[in-house]
């Protein structure tokens, strides 16, 4: 069962890695989705698997009598998939509108950032709107 | 004596809630973001002052015994960083106020500005590498946020550029801590430096190593992971692009001296001179980056990473004297910079744009602003007797000490260059006279400069020059600091108790 686990986060991160290196951003996305799934089942793997005997201490007692199931990576699971919601919602949105600004969804045509600096457009005063 | 250590993560998140709250008053939003930037400040000394007096000391989040629970630790170097975190936080929240306008205000600027301040010194106070992982998340939110908050062309662009790169690394970082999990079953960096040893698969262990050399590397802009850098720093408001290049690498510095001494303080050849070969070219494509730039944000974005190479250089060499002058740089470096990037938003301010060609005439204009600009700028150059000065000899002399020869050649001659692109830009925007083009764009340009402005500029200017002159003090603390590096076994006290 580990090994499986083992090589199914491989191949997860095999396939994550090839979309990721993707110039279209959608595919990207789809990439870091895969990622996120495939080291969570990593940290899982990585943390023991144990499917009979649950992480409980008998009644009048402070330790567990024999080896039991680590609950600690599956808190850790917990916190990667709540951090890595957050994050993917911001990257959809923030691609999204980087698709809107910007026309495109391939990153070798964003070359807004850095170009010669040729378009001159002067500004002074705040970012974003009026002073303060 | 614990609170000491919450408070400087605690008081900035605290802050950044409050001001979601009263993100539509912008003199109330101001008002917090200050009270928050100086009771910070003032925290970070108290803690500081804990430190230097009576040694590491470290607390139990909830009383959960050490390995088991969440320990924040502070030692001499973390101590100083949170402190310099602290003054940074109040410079930038003191210049946003005429740097920043009504609309990024009301999108919670300040509120992003302050998360960011807490995740930074939780990174720097954690002693969990998963709490570390949650810090770092913390702080790439609030950085990701303040981005993009504008949501011009150039910032969308540079956003993606930075958000892609960033969540690859977080990943690569929980990638090894899940594993290195697997191998010890422990995540408090104290048990680990414990556990390591015992070990029986090395092999998976330098791997490992290399999986958070590559993480933080990503962070920390280190050679050959740095193009993300150029590409997003100079498309923010300046304010945030100051507070980004002073401290976000340095985060992954932090993380890296805390790794590399601590956690794999083992015997690793080859990672040796993996960082050994990473810091010299780190400090090469930095410098030779900047002199092919022609934007002052762009030329200062790449001396980011020639600096960080000299950090990295002191932590490679791993002599006290050594790791005493990566702190010494770090502390030089985060005010320098962020100072140097606030300089170039007085520049926009007066004559409308970042690009070096269509700037000039400032030293006729605005004398007093040219010193400010000279005295960061020949310390970031390695001029005595300001800080610069200082941290080079001191890592150039570590190199000499071990006769690595070529490495203090690099580092002296990376400092020549850095004078290049510094004189680059005192001549175009500060010596020669403005292009005529300027004329024609004369109504967006300001004549006088707030004040809001021109005191932190000061302010971080003076810093500088007190570090320069005051070295020996600055020295002595960053040699505790180095000392607490190199004997592991003080930190391990503090955490575990025994």
């Amino acid at each position: 069962m580990q090994t499986m686990c083992a090589v199914l986060a491989g191949i997860m991160v095999a396939g994550s890695i090839y979309l990721i290196l993707d110039r279209n951003l959608i595919r990207f996305i789809f990439g870091l989705i895969l990622a996120g799934n495939a080291v969570n089942l990593l940290i899982f793997t990585a943390g023991r698997l144990e499917s009979r005997r649950p992480p409980l201490i008998p009644d009048k007692m402070t330790m567990g009598q024999e080896l039991f199931a680590n609950a600690l990576p599956q808190a850790l699971i917990l916190t990667a998939i709540v951090i890595g919601f957050a994050l993917l919602s911001f990257v959809f949105i923030l691609f999204y509108r980087a698709y809107q600004a910007l026309g495109t969804v391939d990153t070798e045509l964003m070359r807004v950032a850095e170009d010669d600096g040729d378009d001159y457009r002067p500004e002074s005063g705040p970012a974003g709107g009026r002073p303060v | 004596m614990s609170e000491l250590l919450i408070l400087p993560i605690i008081l900035p998140l605290i802050g950044g809630a409050a001001a979601v709250v009263v993100r539509k008053s912008v003199r109330r939003s101001f008002r917090l973001a200050f009270t928050g930037a100086a009771l910070h400040t003032i925290a970070g000394s108290l803690l500081i002052c804990q430190v230097h007096i009576d040694g590491i000391f470290a607390t139990q989040i909830g009383n959960w015994p050490a390995p088991f629970g969440i320990t924040l630790v502070a030692d001499h170097l973390s101590a100083a960083m949170v402190m310099i975190t602290a003054v940074i936080n109040l410079a930038v929240t003191f210049y946003s106020k005429a740097d920043i306008g009504i609309d990024l205000v009301r999108r919670g600027h300040y509120c992003l500005l302050q998360i960011l301040a807490g995740g930074i010194c939780g990174a720097f106070l954690t002693g969990d590498i998963f709490n570390l992982y949650v810090w770092f998340e913390v702080m790439l939110m609030a950085s990701f946020g303040l981005l993009v908050l504008g949501q011009s062309k150039t910032q969308l662009d540079g956003g993606v550029k930075y958000v892609t790169i960033n969540l690859l690394s977080t990943l690569l970082f929980i990638i090894a801590i899940g594993l290195l999990y697997g191998l010890t079953g422990t995540l408090n960096m104290a048990a680990l430096y414990q556990k390591i040893p015992l070990v029986a698969n090395r092999g998976l262990l330098t791997a490992l190593a290399v999986l958070f050399l590559t993480a933080f590397g990503i962070k920390a802009a280190i050679f050959p992971l740095f193009f993300w850098l150029p590409a997003a720093y100079h498309t923010p408001p300046v304010s945030v692009s100051a507070i980004f290049a002073g401290l976000l690498t340095k985060v992954g510095i932090y993380a890296l001296i805390r790794f590399f001494t601590l956690v794999f303080a083992i015997d690793t050849a080859y990672l040796h001179f993996l960082l050994l070969a990473m810091a010299a070219l780190t400090m090469i494509t930095g410098v030779l980056g900047a002199a092919a730039q022609n934007e002052f944000r762009r030329i200062l974005s790449f001396h980011i990473i020639s600096q960080v190479g000299y950090m990295v250089l002191g932590l490679a060499l791993q002599t006290r004297l050594a790791l005493a002058g990566t702190v010494f740089y770090l502390i030089h470096h985060i005010i320098v910079k962020a100072n140097l990037f606030l300089v170039s938003g007085v520049v926009r301010q007066l004559q409308g744009t970042f690009e070096l060609a269509r700037l000039g005439g400032i030293y006729r204009s605005n004398g007093w602003i040219a010193a400010l600009f000279f005295i960061p700028a020949f310390s970031l150059a390695g001029f005595p007797p300001l800080s610069g000065f200082w941290a080079k000899m001191i890592l150039i002399r570590a190199s000499l000490d071990i006769h690595q020869y070529w490495l203090a050649f690099i580092a002296a001659a990376v400092g020549l260059l850095t004078v290049y692109s510094m004189t680059k830009i005192w001549g175009e925007v500060f010596w020669k006279p403005a292009p005529e083009a300027n004329q024609l764009t004369d109504r967006v340009t300001a004549r006088s400069i707030s004040v809001w402005m021109l005191a932190p500029v000061t302010a971080l200017t003076v810093l500088t020059i007190i570090i320069g002159l005051g070295a020996e003090l600055v020295f002595k603390f960053a040699l505790q600091a180095a000392e607490e590096l190199s004997h592991p076994a003080l930190y391990v006290r503090a955490v575990m108790g025994n």
